[in-house]
């Protein structure tokens, strides 16, 4: 593979597949924090 | 006789005869790491034994990094095989808490735009005629991520070993000068200027703990090849929340973490050959490493420049510098910045939050760029 196809892969895959990466991991995390919000008693404990 | 004491006083002067420039400059260096780490405070953890061993590797004769020598058998044991980083990692994990990011994921994005120093330095130096591993090993450096650097390039391109975990770890502890000046330039005093609502809400126990759950086994899925280096911080981060194993806790983030520093540090030193280090492709590695860290602060800023458009400008762009992995350093300058500016900011949560996901997002793009790299079949 030629280095100019190379770079352009990995520019492409890498930072768009890093930057959708922790866009659904944003996601997640949202909704996580959806499904199990903080309670007053944690802040007791 | 007097054949045997000549020979036995020239076994005395044998490093003497064999001392060449080479060994002398390196010497020179291990002495100004031992000096940045002392007299400086610069990442002392690791600069004092990477200086030392620095100069080990580098005294004629003794063959330190020979079949047998010591250092050779400290790098077989956990640098060669990737080991010592993972097991830095698990002690990250137990020291870092993700409640800021957790409280605003949305933040998870600017870690990401903090990483892509890494891809454009990756571009540049395939540009400059690297090979192709050697450029993945470079750009790395931009995830300013120790751990993750020895990880990379100890895998794909160990010659560059030394030259990309110098600096690595010297630009990570040059981040409150580096970043300043590209914050600056980047933003317009009204941007420096806003006030971003103080953070609501806590985060409960059961999303902690589910956190680094859910990010190994996602993030394992999407990028296999970088599993080691997620599962590692997130066993760690697990043992953490789930506060029911608090002495393996405290010997990851402790016992561990140091002796595994000071094997790590002495390993990297022992790369640094003369021969091996003194090449003009040494200065180059070192100007793109330096490259990428202001690339990775531009495009953070940048990103926080259009969340803050995107969100209707209650968003202050300066905390997208600390979408890099320099926990918690990075998060301290945006404060100290913001607070320049308004000194009704206080910037340090949102930035905490932005420099957590820095932490997650420079192993995921490493994860992704080698899974990326085996999906090529450029990597097994």
């Amino acid at each position: 593979m030629d280095n100019f196809t190379f770079g352009v892969t990995m520019m492409v895959c890498g930072m768009g597949g890093t930057i959708l990466t922790l866009y659904i991991m944003s996601l997640i995390m949202t909704l996580l924090g959806k499904l199990f919000p903080f309670k007053k008693e944690e802040e007791e404990e | 006789m007097e054949q045997a004491i000549l020979s036995g006083l020239q076994g005395l002067i044998n490093g003497f005869l064999h001392l060449d420039w080479r060994s002398i400059i390196m010497l020179l260096v291990g002495f100004a790491l031992l000096w940045l780490g002392i007299k400086k405070d610069c990442e002392p953890l690791l600069l004092v034994p990477i200086g030392f061993g620095c100069i080990l590797v580098n005294i004629p004769i003794a063959d330190l990094m020979g079949k047998e020598g010591f250092l050779r058998v400290i790098y077989d044991m956990g640098v060669s095989n990737e080991l010592f980083p993972l097991l830095i990692f698990v002690g990250i994990g137990a020291m870092t808490d993700f409640g800021p990011v957790l409280s605003n994921p949305s933040t998870f994005l600017l870690g990401a735009a903090g990483q892509f120093g890494i891809f454009l330095t990756l571009a540049l130096a395939l540009a400059l005629g690297f090979p192709q591993l050697d450029a993945v090993s470079i750009g790395i450096i931009g995830a300013c991520d120790g751990p993750t650097a020895i990880y990379v390039s100890s895998q794909y391109a160990p010659h560059l070993l030394g030259a990309v975990s110098v600096a690595a770890y010297s630009y990570m502890s040059l981040v409150p000068v580096i970043q300043p000046p590209i914050m600056r330039l980047l933003t317009t005093d009204n941007e420096r200027n806003t006030i971003m609502p103080s953070m609501k809400g806590t985060v409960s126990k059961t999303t902690k703990l589910l956190f680094p759950l859910v990010i190994t086994v996602i993030g394992g899925l999407i990028a296999p090849k970088g599993l080691p280096l997620l599962g590692t911080i997130m066993l760690g981060n697990l043992m953490r929340e789930s506060g029911v194993v608090a002495r393996l806790t405290r010997a990851s983030e402790n016992e561990i973490a140091n002796i595994v520093t000071l094997f790590l540090g002495l390993s990297i030193g022992a790369t640094m050959v003369g021969s091996d280090f003194l090449r003009p492709q040494t200065l180059i590695v070192l100007c793109l490493g330096f490259l990428a860290i202001c690339l990775d602060t531009a495009c953070g800023v940048l990103l926080g420049k259009a969340m803050r458009v995107a969100s209707g400008g209650r968003i202050n762009p300066l905390i997208g510098a600390a979408g890099i992995s320099a926990f918690p350093m990075s998060a301290r300058v945006v404060q100290k910045e913001g607070q320049k500016y308004n000194k009704r900011s206080y910037l340090l949560m949102h930035a905490m939050g932005a420099n957590a996901g820095g932490q997650v997002g420079s192993v995921i793009a490493a994860a992704v760029m080698l899974s990326v790299l085996a999906g090529m079949g450029i990597i097994r």
